[in-house]
């Protein structure tokens, strides 16, 4: 490849960084501390149903192993 | 973000009604008096339009003040989550032991993951074998035999009907799972994706039309239609070989996150193959993404030692994961079912458990006797599987 055209692959690569950064940079974007007060409040909403953090009877847990039961 | 504004206050008696009150600089036939508020106003609404425009347009300091001493006042500043978390309860302890161990595969576990059933695992191993098991009961349901060693991705299609794998073949390929004894699986395979390096991760999508996504050590991700095995969009971006990929929760969702070698986390549109967000902050390869359940956030391992979460409204890192006991790459993390939990498998061959809120860790998790190569929480969120370089895989509850 000819310096030439590594230079120039440079800078359409250069003027592609441009753009994506400035597409990155427009966007809109919140304060942390609503952000995390969300995520504070989704982690509330769903804490009752979430079995690993709550636990959840060992009649309902396929994997808990419950008192083996023998058929004769 | 962090920029602060000081509102400077002076005390003292008014010019024109001579009380103790706040002044603000008023200025009449281009000489500065100091009135307090009232008579500005006084002056602004008795003395016409030309004097009024001499009176500086500072806001009044009442609303504003309050703005910057009150309860808001916190958001001027940079906070991160456990900061803001201070105030929720601390979780107690957790007892989670080994409920399964998976034994069969001959040699390192690098990928598994659940069907929509809540209780069939797909793992691939490094000796080429990919296992359908039945968690509940441990029995092996298929066992396929891939061409190629070290298969590095393997997923469940959403209908439980068919796995996708790959690895060192550079391919994607599809098996429909058949319980008829005389078919065998590896006649019905199709090859769905060809990347020019090592497949390292690949997903079904929630479309209807089934569609693969997969990640790869050449750089790129690409999404593929199952049933032409056309590429459908490639996204190229990333610097190094590509590591993981997670899909955005949402039914409607059309944006996966993928991380890689060259310590960034990027965030995809599907659609257009552009790249919406980028997250620079780990210090090495990211090993695993995964999406908070409500969609709004990721978390990164990382071989730093590190699990992050970043905000993807907020567009910033927002939480870290770390102690100084830890110095093992994170190779797979995973968020319990409400997000209040992350698991990370790390390479000191333990488990961590992580409170996302506060930043620390709930608990330790002893049990495989090699590298966790991959962890997954099931569907219903009941249990979690992880895998090992030690050949098993082990369901925890």
């Amino acid at each position: 490849m000819s310096s030439k055209t590594a230079s120039t692959n440079n800078i359409t690569q250069a003027r592609r960084t441009v753009q994506q950064l400035r597409l990155e940079a427009s966007i809109e974007r919140i304060k942390v501390s609503k952000a995390s007060a969300d995520l504070m409040s989704y982690c509330e909403e769903h804490a009752r149903s979430d079995p690993l953090l709550m636990g959840i009877p060992t009649s309902e847990n396929p994997f808990k192993d419950k008192k083996t039961c023998i058929i004769l | 973000m962090c920029d602060q504004t000081f509102l400077v206050n002076v005390f003292g008696s008014c010019d024109k009604c001579f009380k103790q009150r706040a002044l603000r600089p008023v200025f009449k036939k281009s000489q500065q008096l100091s009135y307090c508020s009232t008579c500005a106003e006084i002056v602004s609404a008795g003395e016409g339009p030309r004097e009024s425009e001499s009176i500086s347009t500072s806001p009044l300091p009442g609303p504003s003040l309050e703005r910057r001493t009150g309860p808001e006042r916190n958001s001027l500043f940079l906070v991160t989550m456990h900061q803001v978390a201070e105030r929720v309860e601390a979780l107690g302890q957790f007892v989670m032991k080994t409920r399964r161990t998976l034994k069969g595969h001959g040699n390192k576990v690098l990928c598994m993951d659940w069907c929509k059933d809540k209780r069939r695992i797909v793992s691939s191993s490094q000796d080429g074998k990919v296992i359908v098991w039945d968690s509940f009961t441990t029995n092996k349901e298929h066992a396929v035999t891939m061409p190629c060693t070290w298969v590095m991705a393997c997923a469940y299609a959403p209908s439980g009907c068919a796995i996708a794998c790959g690895g060192l073949d550079n391919k994607c390929s599809v098996y429909p799972l058949t319980f008829d004894k005389n078919e065998s699986m590896a006649a019905k395979k199709k090859s769905v994706a060809m990347h020019t390096n090592y497949l390292s991760a690949c997903s079904f999508t929630n479309s209807d039309m089934q569609q693969i996504l997969t990640a790869s050590g050449d750089g790129t991700c690409a999404l593929w239609d199952v049933e032409s095995g056309q590429l459908l969009q490639s996204f190229h971006g990333h610097g190094a070989d590509v590591l993981c990929l997670d899909l955005a929760p949402s039914e409607t969702g059309n944006t996966f996150v993928s991380g890689g070698c060259d310590k960034k986390s990027m965030v995809w549109d599907m659609r257009s193959g552009q790249c919406v967000q980028a997250f620079e902050t780990h210090e090495s390869d990211v090993n695993s993404v995964r999406y908070y359940p409500s969609g709004d956030a990721f978390a990164s391992g990382s071989d730093d030692a590190t699990c992050r979460l970043y905000d993807l409204r907020a567009d910033r890192e927002v939480a870290i994961y770390s102690k100084e006991s830890i110095i093992f790459g994170a190779s797979s993390v995973d968020f319990s079912l409400s997000g209040r939990l992350l698991f990370a498998g790390y390479n000191d061959y333990t488990i961590n458990v992580w409170d996302v809120l506060k930043g620390a860790r709930v608990s330790i998790l002893f049990g495989h006797e090699n590298r966790v190569s991959t962890l997954r929480v099931s569907p219903d969120g009941t249990a979690f599987c992880s895998g090992s370089w030690d050949h098993t895989l082990r369901v925890w509850a």
